[in-house]
């Protein structure tokens, strides 16, 4: 019977072999760059409104604070979503006729809430508050981006544990003066860490082992 | 008899490791013809399907716990660690017996290991994979099984090195690796026969892929030799180690009757003797079936025989020094959990062990008992159940009696638990059924070394 294999099927194993290593590599890359990416963490996937409304142009071009709608964020856990008033105290006045506005004038007129679709998603098991770190001088910024920027607000961070973790550890490199925080064009200056330390210690900013231990975030 | 005995003489006089008249032709005809001339029986199909439809309730136990969660098991608040936890003790414990066989006994030079190493190799393997099975769908959430991994994750955190548990995921993944290895390199030149023995072109593909181009040269030859004595090196500390860190999932833990340093050789000698007892209970079956007598012989039988003596008292000590120290230390909760063990609810299963392990084992000082192998086969699975039983006590007697007597609890396991601990013998006899059915259960080229021992080659 003749032989089954060549002398040459040594050369081709081999190669195939040596090829298995770089296969299962890439496939390992594949997996962990999935993991990260907008299709896992909806960053930068621009969310759908009922109504169109721009922060660019509330922000950027009126100069409206933030605060003047996320009335809570300095206060609770919970930024806050404007009643339909709030949008009322200036669009009873102004772009009263505009089609656009449709679903606002609606909502005021019959007392529903409008239904406005959840851009940041975070998860259920973390215990997250906005306030203490916007009274500690985590700017809006760092987390949500520029905002002013944006004409349909969307997530630009992944959102996961190791993002969390990046500032948890690091605190000094994102910590700005409290009168910064709200402000849009903060940028950290060259010698953020040592202003970071320094502002760590004034806002009394605990340890990291703190900060990292799990039952900071999950309660 | 007068004058020193030499070793030759010595050994000539011990029974053969290979049965006289044996030549390299009757070697390998013999037990290639096992996988390649032989037809599927009708008993090796029934034993296959039997297997297999356990091998079935397993992955029914298995599908359901995916979706109902481990509250199936009879597992609840003191005693969380239920079967899974023995399963896995029990499971991991028998394979040891096949890399004490392949690693060390070849270091040793001992020569009747030959004829029973490649299957308790395969034991090994098998053993693994279903201990490797019962700490990932303990978990609660198996599915993230990897978060046990360390790999650069997206939550920024690495497991926590400071458990027994993760250093319990490296053993067992080095374990099976080097196991896996093992057993390949072992099996290169009889799967190169097997491949120039074949009849039909499929299997000839098959197994010519599996001998990844043996010829038999001499640089093959000499750098087998090399790889396998390495390999057999590395292997040689996972023997000890592997159990030691299994161990350490209870000494680590400051639980009166587990808190306590005799654990990592007391594990390690039950291991050794649980994975003796596996390989005769495995080997009596398949030498009468095969006709293989010739190849494990009497002295086989008898020296595993004498190895479960020798770890059966090491773990007789253990027994002896737990119940010692908890009265020696004075503590009240290690004596108590002694005496709990011995006269609490769960005093039978104490007793049916030390009845198991430690009594009837002695038949074994008897050479009448060693070399009758239905003995050695009932004593095999007596062993079996004991070392079982060990596992159970050790982990249920700890748990169910807490600290405050107002957290004290019994276990009872659910049918859930049943299922899945004879689906994993399921799995593994199933899975020893294909491997006796396709790969050579004897390693072919080290028998026919051992001929120009056999007494006709002199």
């Amino acid at each position: 019977m003749a032989q089954v294999f060549y002398p040459s099927t040594n050369t081709i194993f081999r190669l195939c072999l040596f090829s298995a290593l770089f296969l299962i590599a890439f496939l390992l890359w594949v997996l962990a760059t999935l993991q990260r990416s907008s299709y896992m963490t909806e960053a930068n996937v621009e969310q759908d409104q009922p109504v169109q409304f721009s922060h660019k142009h509330h922000v950027a071009d009126d100069g409206i604070d933030c605060r003047y709608c996320h009335t809570s964020v300095e206060a609770s856990a919970f930024a806050g979503i404007p009643p339909t008033k709030t949008c009322m105290n200036c669009h009873s006045e102004i772009f009263r006729d505009s089609d656009y506005l449709s679903p606002v004038r609606e909502s005021f007129r019959t007392g529903q809430p409008i239904r406005w679709n959840r851009v940041h998603q975070l998860a259920d098991f973390v215990y997250f508050d906005h306030s203490i770190h916007v009274s500690k001088g985590v700017g809006c910024s760092t987390c949500h981006g520029r905002v002013d920027q944006m004409p349909l607000v969307r997530q630009v961070v992944s959102l996961q544990m190791e993002w969390c973790l990046d500032c948890h550890r690091h605190p000094e490199l994102y910590l700005r003066p409290v009168d910064q925080v709200f402000s849009m064009e903060w940028q950290p200056p060259s010698d953020q860490p040592e202003r970071g330390r320094q502002l760590a210690k004034l806002y009394r900013i605990r340890s990291v082992e703190e900060l990292t231990s799990c039952s900071t975030c999950h309660r | 008899m007068d004058g020193p005995i030499t070793p030759q003489a010595a050994e000539r006089r011990r029974p053969p490791v290979i049965q006289p008249g044996q030549t390299y032709a009757t070697v390998t005809d013999k037990i290639s013809s096992i996988v390649l001339v032989r037809p599927t029986t009708p008993g090796w199909l029934a034993g296959f399907l039997v297997s297999f439809a356990l091998v079935m309730l397993l992955f029914y136990a298995i599908a359901y716990l995916l979706v109902a969660g481990v509250g199936i098991w009879g597992v609840n608040i003191p005693v969380g660690w239920g079967f899974a936890i023995v399963n896995f003790v029990w499971w991991i414990g028998i394979g040891h017996a096949g890399t004490l066989i392949s690693a060390i006994l070849l270091l040793l030079n001992q020569q009747w290991r030959t004829s029973i190493n490649r299957f308790a190799e395969a034991m090994t393997l098998f053993a693994v994979a279903c201990a490797g099975l019962f700490p990932l769908l303990h978990l609660g959430r198996p599915w993230f099984f990897y978060w046990l991994l360390p790999y650069p994750n997206a939550m920024g955190v690495w497991p926590q090195f400071r458990s027994p548990l993760v250093w319990d995921v490296f053993a067992v993944t080095t374990y099976f690796t080097v196991s896996l290895i093992f057993w390949f390199v072992g099996l290169i030149p009889d799967l190169a026969t097997l491949r120039d023995r074949a009849k039909k072109r499929s299997s000839r593909i098959l197994y010519g892929i599996l001998a990844m181009g043996w010829r038999g040269s001499a640089l093959h030859w000499h750098r087998y030799q090399t790889a396998y004595l390495l390999l057999a090196g590395l292997a040689t500390p996972l023997v000890v180690s592997v159990h030691t860190v299994v161990s350490f999932d209870f000494a680590v833990g400051i639980l009166p009757g587990w808190h306590s340093t005799i654990f990592p050789p007391y594990f390690v000698a039950g291991a050794i003797y649980s994975g003796f007892a596996m390989v005769l209970t495995l080997a009596i079956p398949l030498r009468a079936v095969y006709g293989l007598e010739g190849f494990i012989t009497m002295r086989h039988l008898e020296n595993m025989a004498k190895v479960m003596l020798a770890t059966g008292w090491i773990v007789a000590y253990g027994y002896v020094m737990e119940n010692f120290m908890a009265w020696y230390s004075g503590n009240t909760y290690e004596g108590f959990t002694a005496w709990n063990r011995i006269a609490g609810p769960y005093g039978p299963a104490y007793w049916a062990l030390i009845l198991c392990n430690v009594l009837l084992p002695q038949l074994l000082w008897l050479k009448r008992v060693r070399t009758s192998v239905p003995a050695l086969f009932v004593l095999a699975l007596v062993i079996n159940v004991g070392m079982w039983l060990e596992r159970f006590v050790i982990v249920i007697t700890s748990l169910h009696r807490d600290f405050l007597p107002s957290s004290w609890g019994m276990y009872s396991p659910t049918r859930w638990d049943w299922a899945t601990l004879f689906g994993s013998i399921g799995l593994f006899v199933a899975l020893l059924f294909l491997f006796i059915r396709f790969l050579p259960m004897i390693s072919i080229f080290e028998m026919r070394e051992l001929v120009s021992e056999s007494p006709a080659g002199d």
